[in-house]
């Protein structure tokens, strides 16, 4: 009994509490600090004809799209011609691959905004001929949402290297002997053996990926400090918005709840689709 | 892999042809893999060699690959003028804080769920299992009131507390400690041992290579944590390291190299973590992913 009281404790009193606490707040008009009077529905009325809400569920979906299928796809790839090689090789190639994965966000902030700088930043080499002209990407909505998916799959795509690296290291090498005796060509080996295989690990990826970046904020916040924030707004940093710039708990929390509940649906689709795949 | 020795021969004759056909092919794909590998860690070697310019030489308009002047003005600048010592001080005393007590609780909760009959163990592990699909930053707003109920925002405390929230870790716990034997448990109950004693001799040691990568693992998420910490700190000297840095940006404008200089030394503990402990970390990313390795 003592051995599951401190985590128990921990637990109601940050989680549990919290929970409830913010379902509460939201049928309040409470300020950051101190309490609010009970208002019914009201922000609920608010959430739904919400203009700036609206933006943030169109980013934080064209977010996730411009990251979880891109970069699950790039990251099979990865993990194919990773796994080919051997060796210090691939360890080498790997830890390329990989080490972004484990630094700060702010660190992946900085150098990514040092890559895109107006005046001095490489990049610009890149976008000038393609475009015509430089461009500030941080400070145009239409290229924000792109490029903060760039560096995000540039920064989190180690872990899904590494499960799909896992899986084909699971897949038996009898099996490529086998169809090489067969005469199967490389394509063939990997549409009839190797895609079929790895598509479970390929589930896994994408709802871990979705359910992950549903919850964006620190990047595109980052990002976009001194620009037009409403336009780029995502979903949690509309939270943070409105319950620490706006001094708005109520309302922040209501987004919470919606926040919330979109996340809840997806985790019961990913349950289901793991489990579905547990059956096969 | 064994084989029958007919077997081999024939897959050796016929990887021969297949070699000598693709050799090529082969070739052209690995050196694409080495060049993709080249170009996404570009970044990388791009920041951290822009901290070794002068600043003059940072804004040249030329991809230099290597600084003409190599100084580390930048580092010596924002170890002068910033508060970095504080943030790394406040950093270690977080992540330390947070690994000892999330893997300490993490393994008492995951045995106690593993091993004991109690009255509400069904409901706690329920309650753990649910609790995986809840979105953390949508409590930032509730947690933030509980801090400042507490008069702990602004502290160290008050970082380290929310960051304890880890079913994950009690989730893999109780995995692992349902592997273990029953016959274990029962002889050490036999000879008077208390579940303190099994807990820490037995059930710990045995899966100690789970804790270090449960360990490395919290300690990296805690170190790079933004959100919360960004949010409770208020003062330069209480942020952490992952925070402060964005404010050597504001203070320093565009002076990129001492900017960059910042951000290598706030990543620096972690990238050496993971190229000292990569299996480890490699072991702790397919356990949180579900997958027992």
């Amino acid at each position: 009994m003592v051995l599951v009281a401190p985590f128990v404790a921990i637990y109601g009193w940050l989680f549990v509490y919290p929970t409830i606490q913010m379902v509460q707040l939201s049928f309040t008009n409470a300020p950051l600090i101190g309490a609010g009077d009970f208002i019914g529905l009201e922000n609920y009325a608010r959430l739904i004809a919400d203009k700036v809400f609206r933006t943030a569920v169109w980013n934080t979906s064209y977010f996730v799209i411009l990251t979880v299928i891109p970069g699950t796809l790039a990251a099979l790839v990865i993990a194919l011609m990773v796994n080919r090689l051997k060796g210090w090789t691939q360890s080498m190639v790997l830890a390329a691959f990989f080490l972004p994965f484990i630094l700060p966000v702010t660190v992946v902030y900085l150098i990514w905004q040092w890559m895109f700088d107006l005046q001095f930043g490489i990049m610009q080499y890149l976008i000038e001929p393609l475009t015509g002209a430089r461009i500030n990407v941080w400070r145009r909505p239409s290229w924000f949402m792109p490029m903060a998916a760039l560096v995000t799959v540039w920064w989190t795509n180690g872990f899904s290297i590494l499960l799909f690296l896992a899986g084909l290291r699971n897949i038996s090498s009898e099996l490529y002997e086998a169809a090489e005796i067969d005469g199967a060509s490389r394509w063939q080996q990997f549409t009839k053996i190797t895609w079929p295989l790895i598509w479970p690990v390929t589930v896994l990826c994408l709802t871990i990926q979705l359910i992950l970046q549903l919850k964006i904020f620190d990047q595109v916040y980052l990002f976009s400090i001194g620009g037009r924030v409403n336009q780029t707004m995502v979903l949690v940093q509309y939270i943070y918005d409105q319950a620490f710039v706006h001094n708005n708990s109520g309302y922040a929390d209501t987004v919470a709840v919606g926040l919330f509940v979109i996340v809840i649906v997806f985790s019961i689709l990913q349950f289901q689709a793991l489990r579905a795949r547990g059956e096969r | 892999m064994t084989t029958a020795p007919m077997a081999v021969e024939q897959i050796s004759s016929a990887q021969k042809r297949f070699i000598r056909y693709f050799d090529l092919g082969a070739l052209i794909l690995t050196l694409l893999t080495v060049a993709f590998a080249v170009i996404w860690a570009f970044p990388l070697y791009w920041a951290l060699v822009t901290t070794f310019k002068p600043e003059d030489e940072v804004v040249r308009p030329f991809i230099e690959l290597w600084p003409e002047h190599f100084t580390i003005s930048g580092y010596i600048y924002v170890l002068t003028h910033s508060r970095i010592g504080y943030w790394y001080v406040n950093s270690v005393i977080v992540s330390c804080a947070v690994t000892v007590l999330v893997v300490f609780m993490g393994a008492c909760c995951g045995y106690a769920i593993s091993q004991l009959r109690f009255p509400g163990r069904t409901l706690l592990w329920w309650t753990i299992l649910a609790s995986f699909m809840v979105p953390i930053q949508a409590l930032i707003v509730n947690h933030f009131v509980i801090m400042a109920g507490v008069r702990l925002l602004n502290t160290h405390l008050g970082v380290i507390l929310p960051q304890l929230i880890a079913p994950v870790i009690v989730i893999v716990y109780k995995q692992f400690f349902d592997s273990v034997p029953r016959d274990f448990r029962e002889a050490a109950v036999m000879d008077g041992a208390n579940d303190f004693q099994l807990l820490f001799r037995i059930f710990l040691p045995m899966n100690w290579g789970v804790t270090t990568a449960l360990a490395i693992i919290t300690f990296i998420g805690a170190w790079n944590a933004f959100l919360w910490p960004f949010l409770a700190t208020k003062t330069e000297p209480m942020m952490t390291i992952t925070v402060g840095i964005t404010e050597v940006q504001d203070t320093f404008g565009v002076q990129y190299a001492r900017v960059l200089a910042g951000a290598i030394m706030a990543g620096l503990p972690v990238a050496l973590v993971y190229l000292i402990f990569q299996r480890r970390v490699t072991q702790a990313i397919m356990l949180s992913a579900g997958i027992k390795g």
